[in-house]
């Protein structure tokens, strides 16, 4: 009994330096909790996710989802992927917690707390599609270094913060403004202080959209965590990369921002096609902008068995970066032809859309549904692997189910 | 004297609610006390309690021919990488890739530029060594076929 008391006190003021403050009635949430020096660190308790999201690192935490677990229209934080440069930050002050925008181009420094972020600014509330730029990065051949996603490293929630453009807007804006790059508090995985995991941005053509958020809400609640809490940069459609988490400055830059992972071949593809396995200069590699046009078959998971006669009915998302889908596919036959799926409006712009079609099997035997989105460009995604790269980004390659009839 | 039976009725009455007030007060006050110093008790949903593993794990130990702490395949130069690779980042890291010894040496390469790895000495060639024996690419071709499919029944 003494040694239970002595264990429970001790997570207690563990998790007390882990999220600095909540500590006198902590023992109800964290009834069942044991920080990490006393367990093999549970990540499906510790950050709420669904016991079937996959663990692809723990140092730092990299999870991603599997596409049936994307099924619903507006991401639950139990199904949303984690990517983590860095360690979770280690002090999460909230009360003395400061936005600074500063940089090359403001006309003069500026901070905010959160407090007067929520009450100078307008809030506004959109759903948002979020997915690494490494997506799919399994899939290459030959392979690419990096946390080995599959399809679930994609989601969309419902963003609620201030905007981007209102801040800057506030702070005062010199014309020779270029990007913005965010700052923030995780930390290295070498724990040298002078060094950031990840401080990314966007040129001001996206940090100036009506979209681009300084987020402090997911899904109506505090961001969890280890999504961003207590601030978050949100730029829907782009490389998850530039939605930075735990964010206290942005920096207005008069040049392309040079922060960690800007630069050398991260989060770049080649400017010109290259084949597989070639070797790229780091000044022949471009910034990944937009998202590519892609799609999620989200029900029924694979590996369905269905009666003979019986009809299939299907249903997923899709989306494309700064662009909207236009037209959506399914194929039982390996794209030898196509069907249409009934595709809804998104929500908002750069929101997934949703999909979904009836689908009949000519006879018993093996199928897989494969599904095609196609943007308001006319780009569909492709059924084999898109251009190489060496990095592995942009897999937007169709995703299919295998399907058996009986 | 029915004004003054009145009056007394009235002070009982007043007395009577102070008393409850008071042991309400106290009673509150008490279980407040209880709560900072027991602040699981009044938590009624119980949890399983907690076992806590204070075996000892031996961190060398080898099962199946898999280095047990870390996954690692038992080959040469496991200790190697074990102790050079997984002080900064998880073994899962290393675990997910596939890659020949020129694109190790690379990644070596670029954690020295910018991960503060220091220089590795005689145990690069030992780590590159047993990655690219052991962790070599695969040839996927252009799309893979759907592999580990799990079959179930759909129900509707």
């Amino acid at each position: 009994m003494k040694r239970r008391l002595f264990v429970k006190k001790a997570t207690l003021s563990s998790f007390a330096t882990l999220i600095g403050t909540e500590i006198v009635f902590g023992s109800n949430i964290l009834d069942g909790y044991m920080p990490l020096a006393l367990q093999d660190p549970d990540p499906f308790k510790m950050f709420s996710k669904n016991k079937e999201m996959i663990v692809l690192n723990d140092k730092p935490w990299n999870i991603e989802a599997q596409a049936h677990l994307l099924d619903d229209k507006i991401t639950p934080n139990s199904c949303m992927f984690i990517r983590n440069n860095g360690l979770v930050p280690e002090n999460i002050d909230v009360k003395n917690w400061v936005l600074k925008i500063d940089g090359e181009s403001v006309a003069k420094e500026k901070t905010y707390t959160l407090s007067d972020l929520k009450s100078k600014f307008k809030h506004h509330t959109y759903q948002l599609t979020i997915e690494c730029g490494g997506n799919g990065r399994s899939e290459f051949n030959p392979p690419a270094k990096g946390n080995q996603w599959t399809v679930g490293a994609v989601h969309c929630a419902s963003w609620t913060g201030v905007r981007l453009k209102d801040v800057l807007e506030d702070v005062g804006i010199k014309n020779n403004a270029v990007y913005i790059g965010y700052h923030a508090t995780d930390i290295h995985l070498s724990r040298d202080p002078k060094k950031e995991p990840i401080s990314r941005g966007c040129p001001m053509s996206k940090a100036l959209q009506d979209e681009t958020l300084i987020a402090f809400q997911m899904n109506g609640k505090d961001i969890p965590f280890v999504h961003g809490y207590p601030l978050r940069l949100v730029a829907g459609g782009w490389p998850a990369s530039v939605s930075g988490k735990w964010i206290n400055r942005i920096s207005v830059r008069n040049k392309v921002h040079d922060g960690t992972k800007m630069t050398g071949d991260a989060y770049r593809v080649p400017c010109k096609p290259v084949a597989p396995g070639e070797k790229v200069k780091d000044e022949d590699m471009c910034i990944i902008e937009s998202m590519p046009v892609k799609s999620l078959i989200t029900y029924p998971k694979s590996g369905a068995t269905i009666k003979k006669g019986k009809v299939l009915n299907i249903r997923g998302h899709a989306w494309a970066g700064e662009l909207e889908v236009a037209k959506m596919e399914y194929s039982i036959d390996y794209g030898a032809t196509w069907k249409v799926c009934t595709i809804e409006k998104p929500i908002n712009r750069l929101a997934w859309q949703h999909f979904s079609a009836s689908v009949d099997f000519p006879q018993t035997g093996y199928y897989e549904v494969w599904a095609k989105a196609t943007d308001t460009n006319g780009i569909a995604q492709p059924m084999l692997l898109p251009g190489w790269n060496p990095k592995g980004y942009l897999n937007n390659a169709c995703h299919r189910i295998a399907v058996k009839v009986t | 004297m029915s004004e003054e039976f009145d009056f007394f009725n009235h002070v009982k009455k007043v007395y009577r609610l102070l008393l409850l007030l008071f042991s309400l007060f106290v009673l509150a006050g008490s279980s407040l006390v209880y709560y900072m110093v027991n602040p699981g008790f009044f938590n009624f949903k119980k949890s399983p309690e907690i076992q806590i593993a204070v075996e000892e794990l031996d961190p060398d130990r080898i099962e199946n021919g898999i280095h047990v702490s870390t996954g690692f395949v038992d080959a040469e130069g496991l200790m190697t990488v074990v102790r050079n690779c997984t002080a900064c980042h998880s073994s899962k890291l290393i675990l997910q890739n596939r890659m020949n010894a020129e694109r190790w040496n690379a990644t070596i390469k670029w954690m020295q530029e910018t991960q503060n790895l220091p220089d590795l000495g005689k145990n690069q060639e030992i780590i590159v060594n047993y990655l690219a024996t052991n962790y070599p690419p695969v040839d996927t071709g252009r799309r893979a076929i759907l592999t580990n499919i799990e079959w179930y029944e759909l129900k509707d």
